[in-house]
């Protein structure tokens, strides 16, 4: 089963290394991480969604993250109800033979055509994982060219903040 | 506060502040300012021959003395020579700071003239590490740095300093207060999971306390005793934990695992409940894991929690202080018997002790046990790696805590003789013995010159076999006896070598002589080298053979005996 982990840290050089670094040393699979700033520009949140069938490895994983002193508080939040996101930009062959279709499955996403070239599009979609894969399986056949996702991003539903969380 | 002093003079201050008696070091270009500013201090600068040294010794005053070591070299090959001094010293959580120059901000990240990242390199063996950007920083910093490294599960932590920044005017005021919110030990043991402790205690027939060094970071060697005494529960402990409960106690099974005492690994194999004291179910302690105290329920305290259930399950789990907890459970518990179990125990004792073979040859385990004899059990002995580590283990009968330092999680060969320089300098009036081989010696004996310089009266016990025994013994058991890169035939009159150094040499070649000898060397108040010469043949035993239970081991006598 797939964790996922809302971690706040010091927003200081090498904090990323150092979380890395320990998922590597300790041979912990990272499925993906995404950081940035919050509202306090001294913290940042990572989103790391992490592989683990066995729930000693997950607890392992939280108690050594929980160890390192820039780490300020790490939640996992997989079974609580939360809202999260993924951006995903795809380039796909395009001309005018299979333009309508490809907009089609665009406006079936509700995702956006950002860039249009001579034989290519770029479309940008934002949504879960799930549908974040679908539309790349649907633009598929049309050809990718290239393809970049961002990791989840993720935010507790309701009242709770990083301050009593 | 006149806001005239340099970064340096900042640390300097902060050094003091915090107690800092001795700095081990070496220097270099880029940790100059450093220096200057440590000249006007008290703070004695030790002067080391090889910076793996001084962070060694930095470990054995911390060991020794239970403050916070300190070390200090320079950029470049100065910082990378303390990696594994380093790794040593975070795998048995010993508290240091290491302060290391480094080239100027401006030159960060250039490949300059002897730059290394030494943060980068040592984010997996410090508790925490620093490289400081501005000066108004230092103070801040190092005091943060002392806090973690003597608090919760200690550790090292180094403070990586750029020149301009320990050079540049500081205007930072010093703080009292550290705050670190993303650090935030536990002390204090959860009182349910203490009651659930007390519950199993009190329906165990068959329990064994197992102990490790974390009793003597948190200073519960007393609790233990009380604790043992009061339940009636017999005590085992790691390498890392020998001295915390006295080895002479009835109630002592001395060591386990590995090449621990038959009675000891045979208690823990049969117990039905296993009560781990600051230890981490390290696999040269639990041989094939999934044989390791197979019938026992175990209750695990601890002050770091991911040490909870990292190698084992556990029944119960209680994070804290290991002398806040114990001090619970003794005023909660009834107090008990357990006289069959220990009858048991008393038994296994007579019918497997430690033995070693006697005939007319001179015996390493023999000298060891005349050591711990003539010395009361009481020197504060230190120990390199290899068969003769094991040998002081088993048959010193340490009755003290902090009486042996030894690099129990890394197996540092090089660490016993540096490691004994820190300890005699925490402790001037004690008798310290480093107990090492001629392989291990071999990686710190240029440290000879600062036991002279600074007039350290140790005695180090070199057995030499000529010989890298114990991978030797590794070769005999599972490399079918061919024997490889293991012989030393060059290796110096080591007593000569002593000479050399204005020190004293002495030479043990009989078992007629170890008596006399020990004795002279233990009463001539000088560093003085006793070579002791053993056969490369002899084996430590017991010994659990790999993937094999505890109660699996080879046991005397072995082959050839
Ligand atoms: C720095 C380092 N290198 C290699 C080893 C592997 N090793 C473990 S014990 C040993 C032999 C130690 O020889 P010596 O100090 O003479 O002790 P003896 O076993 O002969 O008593 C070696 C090479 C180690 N532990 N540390």
């Amino acid at each position: 089963m797939k964790h996922t982990l809302s971690v706040l840290v010091e927003n200081r050089p090498g904090v990323l290394t150092r979380i890395a670094g320990l998922f590597a040393r300790r041979g912990f699979n990272i499925n993906s991480l995404a950081v940035g700033e919050t509202e306090d520009p001294e913290v940042s949140r990572m989103t790391i969604v992490v592989d683990g069938e066995d729930e000693r490895i997950i607890e392992q994983v939280t108690k050594q993250l929980n160890k390192l002193v820039d780490v300020i508080k790490l939640n996992d939040i997989t079974q609580d109800e939360f809202v999260d996101r993924e951006l995903i930009m795809i380039k796909v062959c395009c001309d005018s033979s299979n333009r309508a279709e490809i907009i089609q499955i665009v406006d079936i996403f509700r995702a956006r055509i950002v860039d249009m070239g001579r034989n290519t599009v770029i479309i940008e979609a934002t949504g879960d994982g799930g549908k974040v894969s679908a539309i790349e399986t649907s633009l598929k056949p049309f050809g990718i060219k290239e393809l970049v996702r961002t990791g989840k991003v993720a935010l507790v539903r309701g009242a709770k903040n990083r301050h009593n969380e | 506060m006149a806001s005239t002093i340099t970064g340096a003079q900042a640390l300097v201050k902060i050094l003091e502040a915090e107690g800092v008696k001795q700095v081990f070091g070496y220097p270099g270009g880029a940790v100059l300012p450093i220096y200057d500013a440590l000249l006007d201090s008290e703070i004695e600068h030790v002067l080391v021959r090889h910076e793996q040294g001084s962070v060694h010794m930095a470990n054995g005053y911390a060991r020794t003395s239970g403050q916070v070591g300190v070390c200090m070299a320079t950029s470049g090959p100065g910082a990378t020579n303390l990696v594994t001094g380093i790794a040593t010293a975070y795998m048995d959580s010993v508290p240091v700071v290491i302060i290391t120059g480094q080239v100027a901000t401006s030159m960060v990240g250039t490949d300059a003239f002897q730059e290394v990242d030494i943060t980068g390199i040592t984010i997996p063996i410090t508790k925490h590490n620093y490289l400081v950007k501005e000066t108004k920083d230092i103070p801040r910093i190092m005091k943060e740095a002392f806090h973690i490294a003597r608090s919760g599960r200690p550790g090292p932590v180094l403070v990586d300093i750029p020149k301009d920044v320990a050079s540049d005017i500081c205007i930072a005021e010093p703080s009292d207060k550290v705050e670190l919110r993303g650090y935030k030990p536990n002390y204090k043991g959860h009182p349910q999971q203490i009651e659930r402790a007390l519950k199993m205690i009190n329906q165990s027939q068959k329990p064994v306390i197992y102990v490790g060094g974390g009793v003597i970071n948190s200073r519960a060697t007393e609790q233990l005793l009380e604790f043992a005494e009061k339940a009636q529960i017999p005590v085992t402990t790691t390498l890392m934990g020998l001295g915390s409960f006295p080895e002479n106690h009835k109630l002592s099974l001395r060591m386990l695992g590995l090449h621990g005492t038959p009675f000891a690994n045979y208690a823990v194999t049969q117990a039905d409940l296993l009560i781990g004291l600051g230890v981490r179910f390290d696999d040269r302690v639990t041989g094939a894991i999934e044989k390791f105290a197979p019938q026992a329920k175990i209750i695990h305290i601890d002050i770091d929690p991911a040490e909870i259930g990292k190698n084992v399950g556990v029944d119960v789990p209680i994070v804290g202080d290991l002398r806040l907890v114990l001090i619970d459970l003794i005023s909660k518990l009834e107090p008990q018997e357990h006289s069959e179990w220990l009858e048991q125990i008393r038994r296994w004792k007579a019918e497997h002790p430690l033995q070693y073979g006697q005939g007319g040859k001179l015996r390493p385990q023999y000298v060891m046990e005349k050591l711990g004899e003539l010395t009361n059990h009481n020197a504060l002995v230190t120990s390199d790696v290899g068969q003769h580590q094991m040998w002081a283990a088993q048959y010193y009968a340490f009755e003290r805590p902090r009486g042996f330092l030894t690099s129990g999680g890394l197996g540092t060969m090089g660490y016993g003789f540096p490691a004994a320089i820190g300890a005699q300098m925490a402790d001037r009036d004690a008798l310290v013995v480093a107990v090492t081989g001629d392989g291990s010696f071999q990686m710190a004996m240029q440290e000879m010159g600062t036991a002279v310089e600074q007039d350290l009266p140790i005695k180090i016990m070199l057995f030499n076999n000529n010989c890298l025994a114990l991978v030797r013994q590794l070769q005999h058991f599972y490399c079918d006896k061919r024997y490889t890169a293991v012989n030393f035939t060059g290796n110096p009159d080591f007593a000569k070598f002593a000479e050399c150094y204005n020190a004293v040499g002495l030479k043990i070649e009989t078992p007629e002589q170890v008596e006399p000898v020990l004795k002279e060397a233990l009463n001539n108040g000088k560093l003085t080298i006793i070579e002791v010469k053993i056969s490369e043949e002899e084996l430590v035993l017991p010994m659990v053979p790999n993937a094999r239970g505890l109660d699996e081991m080879v046991e005397f006598p072995y082959g050839e005996e």
